[in-house]
């Protein structure tokens, strides 16, 4: 197992079964600080990785779906497949071959992010009025110069509003990795259980959905920071 | 190399036939799984599908209904496991298997079935069910009979949804103490790297079962969607392309 975690020592305060036995004590929370923050950073940084490498396979897979209706299908479904798969047997077919390290839960997740950032990507891209793209055309824009400046902006809502639904998902499935001793705010859940301690779970759960609900909003104000025009419709990912 | 042996060993394990019966064999843990799955899933469905389409029918509570969906994804599935498991215990029941994994389930499967049905039925074109109040159907005939044959293929993609979402959720729930496939994943790994076979093997088995459950789902969503609604298949649309004949719906039109 790698020395994810900092040691749970030591715990100051008796584990009477009554304080156990609560959903919130706050000096546990107070002698274990330095644990829930090392839990809540690798949460963040795995999310945040996982996320960006999503986008890194998806825009090239998704532009170039998107040009070519027939391959779409296939792209989709194979995204479709990966999805399906649950995590926990994901994480437990790559452990063999990467080893219980950082990558055997980036890589299930950047996967799972496919099928919800293609489809993003493509759904934006056909947005992207006709007469804009004539236009492009007539004032002389490469291939390359339409997609970076006309096509990609006018498309960045929908991509946006495919970031944030893959970025909320991916925070809560990142806590399934604990089950395989990878890291991240799962940790603090699987402390709750083995021990027990309730007030783990309790920070665990409660950490988990706080940063999906704030790394959401984050991304929701940026959205609109990149696309001002855009009023603020969000796309049917569903 | 090391791809090789796992290989081996998985396939010994699959061919061990100790593993395939008895209590804790592969069979029994399947229909457990199975068992949890469809349980908590039928449950929903009979709970929230007809107070969605009816609240979708008269259009009230969208935001909720819509909403919901996103509220779910952001709520962990493994907390609500080790939550439930604490404040519902492990007793058996029969049919659903145990309480707490039965109302996990149910919390993680409704978001996307409630949001699908509701936008289904809310979703169906405003001419549409006029026409239908102009024939003199009644709100529930326009329901009955217009707005859910229309709107039946997102509500079978929202359950489509659930039901990979809820096979893998109860994959999860072994960690807890359920049964299920997950047990060998879960045990497997507790016992450690001599035990990998059993975590393999009990990964791709999973995983199997969840690729099986999403393309059973897919084939009665196709099922269920009105023939007008169907998106021809890719082979009927380069045939019409490929051919110089003209459509063959203009010439019945006419014939009629």
């Amino acid at each position: 197992m790698t020395p994810l975690q900092p040691s749970l020592q030591p715990i100051l305060h008796p584990m009477l079964a009554s304080n156990t036995e609560r959903w919130l004590w706050w000096p546990w929370i107070g002698d274990n600080a330095g644990v829930i923050r090392h839990d809540l950073w690798v949460h963040i940084e795995l999310t945040v990785i996982a996320v960006v490498a999503g986008l890194i396979v998806s825009l090239p897979l998704g532009i170039w779906a998107q040009r070519r209706p027939r391959t779409l299908g296939p792209v989709l479904g194979g995204a479709g497949v990966l999805y399906t798969i649950p995590a926990l047997a994901a994480f437990a077919l790559l452990i063999p071959y990467t080893g219980s390290g950082n990558l055997t839960a980036v890589i299930p997740l950047t996967a799972y992010t496919l099928l919800i950032l293609v489809r993003n990507i493509v759904t934006g891209l056909d947005g992207v009025p006709d007469e804009a793209l004539e236009a492009a055309d007539a004032m002389g824009l490469t291939r390359s110069q339409r997609l970076w400046r006309l096509e990609l902006p006018l498309a960045t809502p929908a991509i946006m509003a495919g970031v944030r639904v893959a970025t909320v998902s991916t925070i809560g499935m990142l806590t399934i990795a604990a089950l395989v001793g990878l890291g991240g705010l799962g940790h603090l859940i699987m402390v709750g259980l083995n021990r027990p301690i309730r007030t783990a779970v309790t920070v665990g759960a409660v950490l988990s959905v706080a940063f999906a609900v704030v790394a959401d909003i984050c991304l929701a104000v940026l959205q609109r920071k990149l696309s001002p025009w855009a009023n603020n419709r969000s796309v049917s990912t569903a | 190399m090391i791809i090789a042996s796992i290989i081996d060993e998985v396939s010994v394990w699959l061919r061990t036939p100790d593993n395939w019966w008895g209590p804790r064999g592969i069979f029994a843990r399947l229909s457990e799984h199975a068992q949890m799955s469809f349980a908590a899933l039928a449950a929903v469905i009979v709970l929230c599908v007809p107070i969605t389409v009816w609240l979708g029918h008269r259009r009230r509570w969208g935001v909720l209904a819509i909403n919901v969906s996103n509220a779910g994804r952001a709520i962990p599935s493994f907390a609500i496991l080790v939550v439930g498991t604490q404040l519902f215990g492990l007793q058996d029941v029969p049919v659903i298997g145990s309480w707490f994994v039965f109302i996990a389930l149910i919390v993680l499967a409704a978001p996307s079935i409630v949001t699908n049905a509701w936008v289904g039925v809310a979703e169906v074109p405003d001419d549409v069910r006029d026409a239908a109040r102009g024939m003199g159907l009644t709100e529930f005939q326009v329901l009955w009979r217009i707005e859910l044959p229309l709107a039946l293929p997102l509500i079978m993609g929202g359950i489509r949804t659930a039901a990979v979402l809820t096979v893998a959720t109860a994959t999860i729930a072994a960690q807890v103490g359920s049964g299920g496939l997950g047990r060998f994943i879960v045990e497997g790994f507790a016992l450690g790297p001599d035990a990998y076979d059993e975590v393999f093997s009990g990964a791709i088995l999973v995983a199997l079962f969840a690729l099986a459950t999403e393309g059973i789902c897919a084939l009665l969503q196709r099922l269920v969607t009105p023939v007008a609604l169907r998106q021809p298949s890719r082979r009927a649309i380069d045939a019409a392309e490929k051919s110089d004949a003209p459509d063959t719906t203009v010439p019945t039109l006419q014939a009629a």
